[in-house]
């Protein structure tokens, strides 16, 4: 075969670009985990009480295992589409590592799925009296955590994608790994409350998301390769 | 080097293991009855804790096995995923229930011993922690095995989850105790902080090693077992098979 005129930085782009597409084609796929991410959210109160500090003190938990819940429903789609109409395969058998190719598809993939959940997060925190600074820190935290939360969940996507209910599986295999996450975000942002600063949570938070996104993809790549022999 | 070549084919794997089971087991057996008998009977009693800390005899080794298995087997997912051997492959399944077996114990017998020292079965606790998503971890990997039916396919698979997970493993430690350490406080600590008798660091030592070679054992049948399923199809399986049968 002869190896393919295209440049892998045009690849990358030609890849980000497709996805973006077609998730702008079918809307509901990015608002429908918006709109879970809001329900999850509004059970809280309904369920343990309207009790205003009750609420604020158990918000950041809830408004992020809701985006770890919302993050874990679409990793699914991730490369279910392309494994269904045998793109995947291409992507493996092109001249391009496959790990870059993996890059392109998880930042298509956050865009559609783990930014509009930044976007909402401020008015979650109105909902659940979230003092304003402590918004600022859920915003951030979550900028910087969801991110990982999607490299981390491709690894188990592709891990999974061959099986044809992989669904439970997949937050067996995925919610350990978020722990940590979960964890430093929460954190952050229940100091953030009390007006302490979190430089220190967030810079582990970016950590984690640096060390993933050098580690996560190359596990994600064999993992396809092991998916479609 | 040429050991080594023999041990890596399943079949000269499957007769050394067969003579190294009457051994793992016995020596097992001999160490299990003096480390029980030191730990029941010679360990003295604690001047805090009683009589009931004794369980340490089992948990403290229990918990050691739980985190030497993972890491065995990522090990072998890393020498199965580089050189593509099968015999790591079949070490790394066979040994994941053992280690979610020896993780479940150090968990229960840990909570066992929770309930008259710090009156409650189970504290959010960073080690407790750790040990029950060093389960989850387990189990994810038992689970994925199970779900993919081509068994060489499923072998890489849990190779490259073992690898992920022994990455992380590290990390959600660390994390679980910064949690704990700024929303509990030292509230509990292991040990006490004081320094052990030898009499019962002894029976300590002696338990943990009879679990490493109860490990061996069972590790061996069940590899036995995995390595006569996969081979079902060869000729050697069903001449043993068949020369057994007549």
């Amino acid at each position: 075969m002869k190896p393919s005129k295209l440049s892998l930085g045009s690849a990358f782009w030609l890849l980000l670009k497709r996805d973006l597409v077609l998730a702008m084609r079918r809307r509901s796929e990015f608002i429908n985990p918006i709109l879970f991410f809001i329900l999850v959210c509004a059970l809280f109160p309904l369920a343990i009480g309207s009790d205003p500090n009750l609420i604020r003190k158990i918000a950041p938990g809830v408004i992020w295992v809701a985006a770890l819940l919302a993050s874990l429903l679409t990793l699914d789609s991730l490369f279910r589409g392309d494994f269904e109409d045998g793109t995947l395969e291409q992507y493996v058998l092109s001249a391009h590592p496959v790990s870059i190719l993996v890059i392109a598809k998880v930042i298509a993939h956050w865009l559609i799925t783990g930014l509009p959940l930044i976007l909402v997060a401020p008015l979650l925190g109105v909902l659940l009296s979230l003092p304003a600074g402590a918004t600022g820190i859920l915003v951030l935290t979550l900028a910087l955590g969801t991110p990982v939360l999607s490299l981390i969940g491709s690894v188990g996507v592709a891990l999974t994608v061959g099986l044809r209910r992989g669904g439970v599986l997949l937050s067996l295999l995925v919610l350990p790994l978020y722990v940590p996450v979960l964890i430093f975000a929460t954190d952050a942002v229940n100091t953030a409350v009390t007006g302490i600063p979190v430089t220190a949570q967030l810079s582990i938070i970016g950590a984690m998301l640096f060390l993933a996104l050098a580690l996560a993809p190359l596990a994600t790549a064999a993992s396809l390769r092991v998916s479609l022999s | 080097m040429r050991f080594y070549h023999r041990l890596a084919s399943p079949r000269h794997f499957y007769r050394i293991a067969g003579q190294w089971i009457p051994w793992l087991a016995g020596i097992f057996f001999v160490l299990l009855v003096w480390g029980l008998y030191e730990s029941l009977f010679v360990a003295p009693t604690d001047y805090q804790q009683g009589e009931s800390y004794r369980i340490i005899f089992i948990h403290v080794p229990a918990a050691w096995m739980s985190m030497f298995i993972y890491f065995i087997m990522a090990v072998a997912g890393a020498i199965n995923l580089v050189w593509r051997m099968k015999m790591a492959e079949v070490v790394l399944v066979a040994s994941a229930p053992i280690g979610a077996a020896f993780t479940f114990l150090a968990l229960v017998t840990g909570s066992l011993w929770g309930k008259p020292m710090w009156g409650t079965w189970w504290v959010w606790d960073a080690r407790l922690t750790s040990e029950l998503f060093l389960l989850f971890l387990y189990l994810g990997i038992i689970a994925l095995y199970g779900a993919i039916e081509d068994k060489r396919t499923a072998g890489r698979a849990v190779s490259i989850l073992a690898l992920v997970g022994v990455v992380n493993l590290p990390i959600i430690h660390f994390s679980v105790e910064w949690w704990n350490t700024l929303h509990q406080g030292s509230t509990v600590s292991l040990m006490g902080g004081a320094k052990m008798d030898p009499r019962m660091l002894r029976p300590l030592l002696v338990m943990s090693f009879a679990f490493k070679f109860y490990y061996g054992w069972v590790l061996f049948l069940r590899a036995r077992n995995e390595v006569l399923e996969r081979e079902r199809n060869t000729s050697w399986v069903r001449e043993l098979v068949e020369g057994k049968a007549t």
